[in-house]
């Protein structure tokens, strides 16, 4: 007889492992990738539209002038000229950087763990909007973050609740080590912080001392209405962390993301990257560079807003043909995603009737660290064409009024 | 115990099924490629197929001398797979149309349990039509009081534990029954029968036998042997043999044999027991295709019985050509 442990590591793992899980899509990612499924689930970016004559004239010139720097170590904070390259990016969102406050990042997603490597021990409470970015909530958790949500609205987070919460906390001897928030085009909600929230939030950053991260990684995909001024460049007493990212704007397979923070928190974070992986490939910041020097992003940015404009057009309209009469939805003007909720369905349960039908979205709790969401999803309009997401919606309305048939039949 | 995967099969042509679009895709994609390996390594020359609609298509090209059906869940265990396999006239592993299709389905195979005798919680079990059609939620308060609570309510035909929930009270079963009902227009409601959760392995190697038993013991926070315990190595510990008297690991083992007869199974299964505190052993149902994982049971029961992972394979494998 004998005790087997299916896992001989077992009792040396770190603590922070325990909370360490995958994503609820995990289980079922193998399926939503299959040809005939159309997956409204996953959020990605149209690569398929980079121009090709574009891609082979930057590598030709890495290789052409610059292939012993692309293949040497790099500065661990980046290079400098494409801090320039940042600012002038940034520019174009109104917002005045100086480049010596521009770190370069292995993508946004190590941004959001260097941050949270750099400001949180395990029990520190992080505040974060509800739904939030489910990338980042994997991060605080397996810091051990205590994750506490402030709800949204169609305006983004409600201030109120905010300080509230603050208050709340206070009242327990505690604040939190940070805020973190999706301002434009929120994932997933797909909402924009409006701009007397975004004052009031700046404000209550200044009064409080609360550290606000702002997370911007679809701030340039704006195809409607007019773009809003960054928490950062309304900040006036360094209280907030920019995340910037290229993934949405350029390519997720160049990994390159930036932190732009104020100097004391920079030098701690060039420290945690530093034993995280040195530099960020220089190949990928030189391709990164060769875009935005030759001045092509801008062209390239306006491209993947005709797309997803025309993308998310074809959303909206089909979730008001077909979805039930119960259902909202949010109405992005940017960004990748619809968060719908269609009150009383889990669409957790929702999700295997759905894959049936060759159709993917994610579940909203996925978005939550406590639970919440179980009657909402992200739909992701960004990776299919206008006739599959009508195909797609078509099909998940019909699986949810089958679902509220059920719910009905059983007097619920 | 014979090597009979050994070399006398080299060079033998087969194929491997495996992946599919169940719900259990990535369960039966790690059983897959380890299936797979283990062939190669005994000689047979492998093609691996992950099933889509090209499927027949391949197999009449590649004309394998036999299949190892390494899928779970509908399409791959439900009869489907095999009915093609038997038109084909390909011999393939595991069990025939008509048993599984009653494994599959649990509320027909309970039936057929309690038919022969075999112990099985009892149960209630209806379709989505029944609700929508024939107001059978007014019948809910009835079976919580007829089985008693908490009762478990399943998917009639899901494996890996997708789509269970527990109703605690009468007012938490249509909750529950919305959710067993995402995976399945049938649904099982079944009393909960609290115990220690067995695994029996069986093996037709000539005739029908029983592996060591394994007990598994989901880590706390696991409310019992569900989807994430089971494929997530570290969260159940497994004791194999299973600490058991000697006239109990007789008893479970001829239930055990007695299910894998009386749904007429082959080759290879695994029944899931419950032990009760009175030392009954209630069947929850039989699988006709167990997953061979790195956490699965069955690979752990063969080598407590000195059956490497490549014996265990090569057993099943050649179980087709008899």
């Amino acid at each position: 007889m004998s005790t087997r442990k299916t896992d001989k590591y077992e009792g040396r793992y770190a603590s922070r492992t325990k909370v360490m899980r995958s994503s609820a899509m995990r289980d079922l990612m193998s399926l939503t990738a299959r040809p005939e499924v159309i997956s409204l689930a996953g959020g990605l970016p149209a690569t398929d539209s980079f121009p090709q004559d574009v891609f082979e004239r930057i590598n030709q010139e890495i290789s052409d002038t610059q292939r012993a720097l692309s293949l040497q170590y790099g500065p661990t904070e980046g290079f400098d000229f494409l801090k320039e390259d940042i600012a002038l990016v940034m520019d174009a969102e109104g917002t005045t950087v100086d480049p010596a406050h521009v770190m370069i990042t292995t993508g946004g997603q190590q941004a959001i763990d260097l941050v949270t490597k750099t400001f949180i021990d395990p029990g520190d409470i992080v505040v974060a909007e509800g739904p939030a970015y489910a990338g980042a909530l994997t991060t605080f958790s397996t810091y051990q973050a205590d994750v506490r949500h402030i709800p949204m609205d169609a305006g983004g987070l409600v201030v109120d609740e905010l300080e509230a919460l603050l208050d709340r906390l206070e009242t327990d001897g505690r604040r939190p080590k940070f805020l973190y928030t999706v301002p434009n085009f929120s994932n997933p909600g797909g909402t924009t912080l409006t701009l007397e929230r975004r004052r009031r939030l700046t404000q209550v950053a200044a009064e409080r001392e609360l550290l606000v991260v702002e997370d911007n990684p679809y701030g340039l995909l704006r195809y409607e209405g007019e773009p809003l001024p960054t928490l950062l460049s309304l900040d006036t007493a360094g209280n907030v962390v920019y995340l910037g990212s290229f993934s949405k704007i350029i390519s997720p397979g160049i990994r390159s993301g930036w932190i732009v923070a104020p100097q004391a928190i920079y030098q701690k974070i060039v420290f945690g990257k530093q034993a995280t992986d040195l530099c960020s490939s220089p190949f990928n910041q030189l391709f990164v560079h060769g875009l935005i020097a030759s001045g092509v992003w801008r062209e390239y940015i306006t491209r993947l807003c005709d797309i997803y404009r025309s993308r998310r057009d074809a959303m909206l309209k089909a979730l008001k043909s077909e979805f039930p009469s119960e259902a909202t939805w949010t109405r992005p003007e940017g960004g990748f995603f619809v968060w719908a909720t269609i009150p009383g369905i889990h669409t957790g349960d929702l999700l295997a009737k759905a894959i049936d039908e060759n159709v993917a979205f994610v579940r909203g709790d996925a978005f939550y660290q406590d639970g919440s969401g179980t009657d909402s999803m992200r739909l992701s309009f960004s990776f299919v064409n206008e006739e599959r997401i009508k195909e797609g919606v078509r099909r998940l309305g019909a699986v949810i009024s089958d679902q509220m048939e059920l719910y009905r039949a059983l007097g619920l | 115990m014979g090597r009979q995967g050994g070399a006398a099969v080299s060079g033998k042509n087969v194929c491997v099924l495996y992946g599919g679009r169940s719900l259990e895709r990535d369960v039966s994609l790690s059983t897959g490629h380890r299936v797979i390996r283990a062939l190669e390594a005994r000689g047979y020359a492998v093609t691996p197929i992950d099933v889509d609609e090209t499927l027949v298509q391949r197999l009449l090209d590649i004309k394998p001398a036999g299949v190892f059906i390494a899928m779970h869940g509908k399409g791959g265990e439900d009869g489907t797979v095999q009915e093609l396999l038997e038109i084909l006239r390909i011999p393939y592993t595991g069990s025939d149309v008509l048993s599984s299709i009653r494994a599959m389905d649990k509320v027909l195979a309970k039936h057929i349990l309690e038919a022969a005798g075999i112990p099985t919680p009892a149960f209630y079990a209806f379709n989505d039509a029944a609700f929508r059609e024939m107001g059978a939620k007014d019948t809910l308060d009835l079976i919580a009081a007829e089985l008693g609570l908490p009762v478990v309510v399943k998917p009639a035909a899901q494996g890996s534990a997708l789509g269970i929930n527990f109703a605690a009270e009468a007012r938490d079963l249509p909750r529950a029954m919305v959710s067993a009902l995402s995976f399945d227009r049938k649904v099982l409601l079944e009393r909960f029968v609290a115990g220690r959760e067995l695994a029996v392995s069986v093996i037709d190697d000539g005739a029908p036998r029983v592996l060591p038993i394994v007990e598994a013991k989901p880590r706390s926070g696991h409310a019992f042997y569900d989807t994430e315990s089971r494929y997530t190595a570290g969260e159940t510990d497994f004791t194999v043999p299973a600490e058991l008297a000697p006239e109990v690991t007789e008893q479970v083992e001829q239930v055990a044999l007695g299910t894998f007869e009386a749904l007429g199974c082959r080759g290879f299964a695994r029944v899931d027991i419950i032990l009760d505190e009175a030392g009954v052993p209630w069947v929850l149902e039989l699988n006709t295709i167990p997953g061979l994982t790195e956490t699965s049971t069955m690979p752990l029961a063969a080598e407590a019985a000195g059956l490497s992972f490549e014996d265990l394979v090569a057993v099943i494998m050649e179980s087709a050509f008899r």
